[in-house]
């Protein structure tokens, strides 16, 4: 056996003045980081197990811990990173594929932080919204090319089915089984309070889940886990996943042993086994293809039910939009390169996709030239931070968005990366029912609800600012933006003018 | 059956007028027979129990999408994707399938007196007592039960030239559950490395039997020449083939 060349990445530091033995910690820790040593009275830490998940210092009623970077240097070397030789090391070890967790980490740029807004300035007022009427719903689905009226006015037009959201945000998809049942279950209520959706993911529906449909959508990716004809229709909308943003290409895989009696029963497969989404539907092969599955679920559906195409945000994602639009899909997810994941091979999720904001300012503009926009709502994923990147996103061009590492961060993730290995501290990427109990959904659906609330609120105070009512009005505006710290192509490509112009 | 079959001239019918007036009329009556049927896509999509519907012609793409308890009987060729994600029902087909025949079908059961294409039986699975059978009496094409998380293939490889193979490659490609039984061997660079042959036992030969009876009963054929105890069997390596693929950091 040889020696294992990686060290620990973080160091727990316990200041034993502090330290009482009350044991919280050993408890708490799923990755037995800490364990309490009986004939010397006091508490130990084995640094190697620490993902840094900040558990034990928030429930250390002392305060005795704090967690550190492990201080140990490799000789500095711009090209040679400690990362880059510690995945070496972990591979020489193990043979295996690095799995990370989360989204793409690389310090790529962030193209909402180089873009600015807009606001009035003596002509056509701003609006302060907190006394004025300001609308943030909007509607998702294929909208007509002309509306029609009888005689009396009554309209004759069929409208195809719509979703309606009383914010432009939704929770993104995340399976059961990559998230527990407390996660699923505070995002469920959340999404029904708030008058918005959250999507099941390519797990299945759990059927204690269906009296939330109506602020449900469901998603059939290519293992079709879970996916019949009930729960097709128990939801508002269907997504087809045709990939995702965090691992552009590759199928899905939940490990056999996450697999437990509930997750089974979701999924329709058997208890421990491997779920294996495939990395292409095989029924899809072409543009023709995935119009032939966009009908099939609207005729299963009674041509209720809108239908999303979600696809990850890669070199030609206008042309690809273009098609989706043209094969009857009723929206278009765009799920940019920082997307999160519960597990992608690290090389994939670092190095494959773009960024969502160039995805969505081609698409939109693409679609726009072929007169075609009108025929898709187009809803922009991919690491939505914060309020600003959604007034930015709609300026792009986006009809919504969808936020799912930021849900999960109200519900008390730490960003520790870890969520491949099942041990979850926070109870969200976990099925261990010790763990899930930990997140309370009576609790954690109204911190969902607060954080949608505050964004909304701040949304419409940048609409006011601008001069704008009605979200609406916002949509593909990119008056409204302008660049900053880019250079020309980037500038074209996101069809903006720079600051100052 | 009998009284009360109802017939629809599938001719010139667009497909969404008639799913809708197979829906409406299986309100009314469950035995329903389909003649002129040219290409129509998704007949039989979603259907409950009870349900009987009789095919003539050659009816369309992803054929009992998501069918939920119904038969089908075609009298005729059918094409790709027959019982796609299909949750329960039956399906006899007098002639070939095209390819991905069982995409992912979770229950039920698909006999095809032919040959079937690419594909077929790709990620079928089982839940509980939900066990999908897809038996045909001819060959298969590349990648029969690729991803196959449960149930079973039978192919009866019956009538084939002397220059025509039982499978295609990559045979059970992916496998992670369920059972490949085939009349005859398969070579082995043909065989997926996550499929491994297994010795049959009598639980297999009683399977083996009752499905070689019913396809002789729906199809009317003698199969007596045919011995189950000569099949050779199929199975996943494990369920869990990727688990030490990966290393987490």
């Amino acid at each position: 056996m040889s020696i294992d060349f990686n060290t620990p990445a973080f160091e727990v530091i316990r200041d034993e003045k502090r330290c009482i033995q009350c044991k919280v910690c050993v408890q708490q820790c799923a990755n037995s980081v800490h364990a309490y040593d009986e004939e010397e009275d006091i508490v130990k830490a084995d640094d190697m197990k620490c993902v840094n998940c900040h558990r034990c210092v928030l429930l250390c009623p002392t305060r005795a811990l704090k967690i550190k970077k492990y201080s140990l240097e490799f000789k500095e070397n711009a090209n040679w990173t400690s990362t880059a030789i510690n995945e070496i090391y972990k591979q020489a070890q193990t043979g295996g594929v690095l799995l990370s967790s989360m989204g793409n980490p690389k310090p790529f740029p962030i193209y909402w932080d180089k873009m600015l807004l807009n606001a009035s300035q003596v002509t056509n007022p701003s609006i302060d919204p907190l006394r004025e009427p300001m609308e943030t719903k909007v509607m998702l689905g294929r909208k007509p090319e002309k509306l029609e009226f009888d005689l009396n006015g009554k309209l004759i037009t069929e409208i195809p089915p719509q979703l309606e959201l009383n914010i432009p945000i939704m929770f993104s998809a995340m399976s059961y089984g990559s998230i527990s049942r407390n996660a699923h279950e505070s995002l469920a209520r959340a999404a029904s309070e708030l008058g918005i959706f959250y999507n099941t993911g390519e797990g299945g529906l759990n059927r204690d889940f269906y009296k939330y449909g109506k602020n449900t959508i469901v998603q059939v990716a290519s293992g079709r886990f879970g996916v019949n004809k009930d729960y097709l229709n128990a939801g508002a909308a269907i997504e087809i996943k045709i990939g995702q943003g965090a691992k552009p290409g590759i199928g899905g895989h939940l490990p056999g042993e996450k697999v437990d009696e509930d997750v089974s029963a979701t999924r329709m497969i058997p208890e421990g086994s491997d779920a294996i989404s495939p990395a292409p539907h095989h029924d899809i092969y072409s543009i023709e293809d995935l119009r032939q599955l966009i009908y099939s679920l609207k005729e299963v559906t009674d041509y209720k039910k809108p239908v999303f195409v979600k696809i990850a945000a890669v070199h030609n994602a206008a042309a690809i939009a273009s098609g989706i639009a043209r094969a009857g899909a009723d929206a278009i997810v765009i799920d940019g390169f920082r997307g999160g994941t519960g597990a992608a091979p690290t090389r994939v999720r670092d190095n494959v996709g773009i960024p969502v904001e160039l995805a969505l300012a081609t698409i939109d503009q693409r679609l726009r030239e072929e007169g075609i926009r009108n025929q898709v709502s187009i809803i922009a994923a991919g690491s939505i931070r914060n309020s600003a990147d959604i007034v930015k996103a709609i300026a792009l061009g986006a009809d919504a968005v969808y936020i799912a590492s930021a849900a999960v961060i109200a519900l008390g993730c730490h960003m520790c990366h870890a969520c491949s290995t099942g041990k979850c501290n926070w109870g969200i990427a976990t099925q261990e029912p010790e763990l899930v109990k930990r997140l309370n959904p009576d609790i954690m659906y109204k911190r969902l609800i607060n954080l949608i609330s505050a964004w909304n609120h701040e949304i419409q105070e940048i609409l006011g600012g601008m001069g704008i009512n009605a979200i609406d009005s916002l949509r593909g505006n990119r008056l409204m933006l302008r660049g900053i710290d880019i250079n020309d192509k980037e500038l074209e490509i996101l069809g903006i003018k720079y600051a100052g112009e | 059956m009998g009284q009360n079959m109802k017939t629809i001239d599938a001719l010139n019918m667009n497909y969404r007028d008639l799913n809708n007036l197979i829906s409406e009329t299986a309100e009314v009556d469950k035995n329903i027979t389909l003649g002129n049927v040219y290409g129509q896509r998704y007949i039989g999509r979603g259907l409950p129990k009870k349900v009987k519907i009789k095919i003539y012609g050659t009816p369309g793409n992803d054929m009992a999408a998501y069918m939920d308890g119904a038969e089908l009987e075609i009298f005729g060729n059918a094409q790709d994707a027959v019982g796609n994600t299909m949750n329960d029902g039956k399906i006899i087909v007098h002639g070939s399938c095209g390819d991905t025949a069982g995409y992912s079908m979770r229950g039920g059961e698909i006999y095809v007196e032919g040959n079937v294409g690419y594909r077929v039986g790709i990620h079928m699975k089982e839940y509980r007592e939900m066990k999908p059978i897809i038996v045909a009496g001819g060959k298969a094409g590349d990648f029969l039960g690729e991803y196959m998380a449960g149930g079973a293939i039978i192919l009866l490889g019956m009538n084939l030239k002397k220059d025509e193979d039982l499978t295609g490659r990559f045979c059970g490609t992916g496998m992670h559950g369920g059972t490949i039984y085939l009349n005859g061997k398969t070579e082995k660079y043909k065989l997926g490395k996550e499929a491994v042959k297994v010795k049959l036992d009598e639980t297999d030969i009683t399977f083996l039997k009752k499905h070689i009876d019913l396809y002789s009963k729906y199809f009317k054929k003698d199969l007596t020449a045919l011995k189950p105890e000569l099949f050779v069997k199929y199975c996943a390596v494990n369920k869990n083939p990727y688990k030490n693929m990966y290393c987490r950091y």
